[in-house]
């Protein structure tokens, strides 16, 4: 057997998927490095899901390639699926049976002898928090302990590659931090995780990498510092003391700093920082005319920014049909 | 953590094929999870405990003076014939409930597991034959309660039973093949249904055959489901196996190789 051992746990060339006439992924580029967590951000519908469950080997990819540590997914699935976990957007566990029951199955699936497979059960129950829900069936579960589970069990076979597939869609913001924290702690033991959301903070706290894909393609790729640099500049936020100064102010930052200033509210002045070393000047020039300041701060672009830009749409612009 | 210590990617030992022994393993442990939904849902086993009770009663005397003058005289030829309609109609609720699991996505689990592919398939089918075992007892039972006293003993009704619980389980692959391509449980159950009647009505099982026109005969007479009727009754009441058992095994056999196959491929594309 032969390995490309390119230190990539996820390659993918010019992947396409056609749904009907709707080109659901269009050419998707991907190389995650192994032990990194590599986000998927992209609005509703822009192929997110598409691609990872060509990844996961449940859909058939309709044009390019894709690899898992170097096996293709479609050659080679069977392998594929022994090195990854998925954790789908909904839940993709028994309602009917309790949660013991649903990680015993799954890992009995995956090989475990009987006692084994419920020593791992409980020993997934415990790490996840759900031991003493264990018994109970999962209609008598919350959301959150829904998606703990969901993950627990994609942990089993201590996957060197785990796909997430939007996992804190509909969480509470406390539940959601759980998962980050869980998220993080899956790396540091060794796994890449491959992980889609919407939520631009998400991938800003959590992912190494982030590919932007929309409609089907990847819009801009880096590191969350990079892709903010591509928007551009941090903005610079003087308050001052008193609002008499205001005008004045105004006048000396834009002869200063050489660009367009705006007092938003009556002491505060927002202008864009191109140059960092100038700003020493504008507070030496400010200083020398009197004029007290308040406060000083700059804001780097968020990634809120970078994403409206980048797609040149609101997030939330477009219905979905392939996720 | 106690995920501490994976094994990289590139370390591992892997096969692209699954081999005989995981499948049958795989398949079990589907086969388990498939009973323990049925003992978290008891309700599912309305049909196999009241069809064979109605159906035996109804039947038998409905047809009874007419077929075969009495209701004595007529139970050793209609309670195998109940029997097999009863446990095939079983075997059609086992595509819906398919239908109704894989809409549920845990099936989208399964499909991303290294695990055989029939085995979520295979293993659903074998759990159901349960519900088969069950109906069948029921049918024996009611047939005793009626009066029918086989002459073969509890030795050939015992056999008679598992031959009709091992045809059932191969003819479910029909409906679950119409369970994996179909839209959803209703039109799985209309589907079904179309296959069901001319299968089991169209057959041994409730009238004699030489009361038929010649064209209707010889449908019944190539229809699998008739020899495993006459196979039954040949096992309950005269204790022997002969030509129609072998012809029903592999009847049953047909269904499965043409059946099974088609049914793991549609499952593969589409689920």
């Amino acid at each position: 057997m032969q390995h490309s051992d390119t230190g990539l746990a996820v390659e993918t060339r010019e992947l396409v998927k056609v749904f009907g006439d709707n080109r659901a992924v269009d050419g998707v580029d991907l190389a995650v490095p192994t032990g990194s967590i590599y986000g998927v951000l992209g609005p509703n519908g822009a192929g997110k899901s598409t691609v990872i469950n060509m990844l996961a080997t449940l859909l058939r990819p309709d044009g390019g390639t894709a690899t898992v540590f170097g096996h293709d997914v479609q050659h080679e699935a069977q392998i594929v699926r022994q090195l990854i976990g998925l954790t789908g957007q909904s839940a993709t566990l028994d309602e009917k049976l309790s949660a013991i029951e649903n990680l015993v199955i799954f890992a009995r699936l995956l090989g475990l002898g009987r006692s084994e497979a419920r020593r791992k059960a409980a020993e997934l129950l415990d790490e996840f928090g759900l031991a003493e829900a264990g018994k109970r069936t999962l209609e008598k579960f919350s959301g959150g302990m829904r998606r703990r589970l969901d993950l627990a069990a994609s942990l089993i076979a201590q996957p060197p590659l785990v796909f997430l597939d939007e996992p804190t869609t509909g969480l509470d913001p406390r539940t959601r931090i759980q998962m980050w924290t869980t998220i993080r702690r899956l790396v540091s033991s060794g796994s890449t995780i491959l992980l889609t959301t919407q939520y631009l903070d998400e991938a800003d706290q959590l992912a190494d990498r982030i590919a932007v894909i929309d409609h089907g393609r990847v819009a801009a790729e880096g590191t969350p510092e990079e892709l903010k640099a591509k928007v551009g500049v941090a903005t610079l936020h003087l308050r001052l003391a008193a609002d008499k100064d205001t005008s004045e102010a105004v006048r000396i930052v834009q002869e200063v700093l050489k660009v367009k200033a705006l007092a938003s509210e009556p002491t505060l002045i927002t202008a864009p920082m191109a140059d960092p070393e100038r700003v020493t000047d504008l507070l030496i020039a400010l200083r020398g005319v009197d004029i007290r300041l308040a406060g000083v701060s700059t804001q780097e672009p968020t990634l809120d920014e970078v994403f409206l830009t980048l797609t040149g749409n609101p997030k939330q612009a477009e219905e979905g049909s392939a996720e | 953590m106690t995920t501490a210590d994976i094994v990289p990617g590139a370390a591992r030992e892997l096969r692209n094929h699954t081999s005989l022994r995981q499948t049958l393993r795989n398949s079990l442990t589907m086969a388990y999870r498939g009973l323990l939904k049925v003992r978290r849902t008891p309700e599912q086993l309305f049909d196999v405990t009241l069809q064979p009770i109605l159906f035996t009663l109804m039947f038998t005397y409905i047809f009874g003076g007419a077929i075969a003058g009495n209701v004595t005289n007529y139970l050793p030829l209609i309670i195998p014939g109940i029997l097999v309609q009863t446990v095939i109609t079983a075997s059609l609720v086992t595509g819906v409930q398919l239908r109704e699991d894989m809409d549920k996505g845990v099936f989208d689990r399964f499909k991303s597991l290294p695990i055989a592919r029939i085995a979520p398939l295979a293993g659903a089918l074998l759990a159901d034959t349960v519900r088969y075992a069950i109906a069948t007892t029921l049918t024996f039972a009611m047939g005793y309660v009626l009066g029918y006293r086989p002459g073969a003993g509890i030795g050939g009704v015992s056999a008679g039973g598992l031959l009709v619980i091992v045809f059932a389980w191969c003819i479910s692959w029909i409906f679950a093949f119409f369970g994996v391509i179909a839209r959803s449980a209703s039109s799985v159950q209309g589907i079904s249904l179309i296959i069901l009647f001319p299968l089991t009505f169209l057959s041994n099982a409730f009238v004699p055959v030489d009361t038929l026109p010649g064209w209707l005969r010889t449908f019944v007479s190539l229809n699998p489901v008739s020899h495993v009727v006459t196979a039954i009754r040949q096992l309950a009441n005269q204790g022997s196996v002969g030509r129609d058992f072998w012809l029903s095994i592999l009847g049953a056999v047909v269904v499965v190789a043409i059946f099974a196959p088609l049914t793991v491929r549609a499952y593969m594309r589409n689920a």
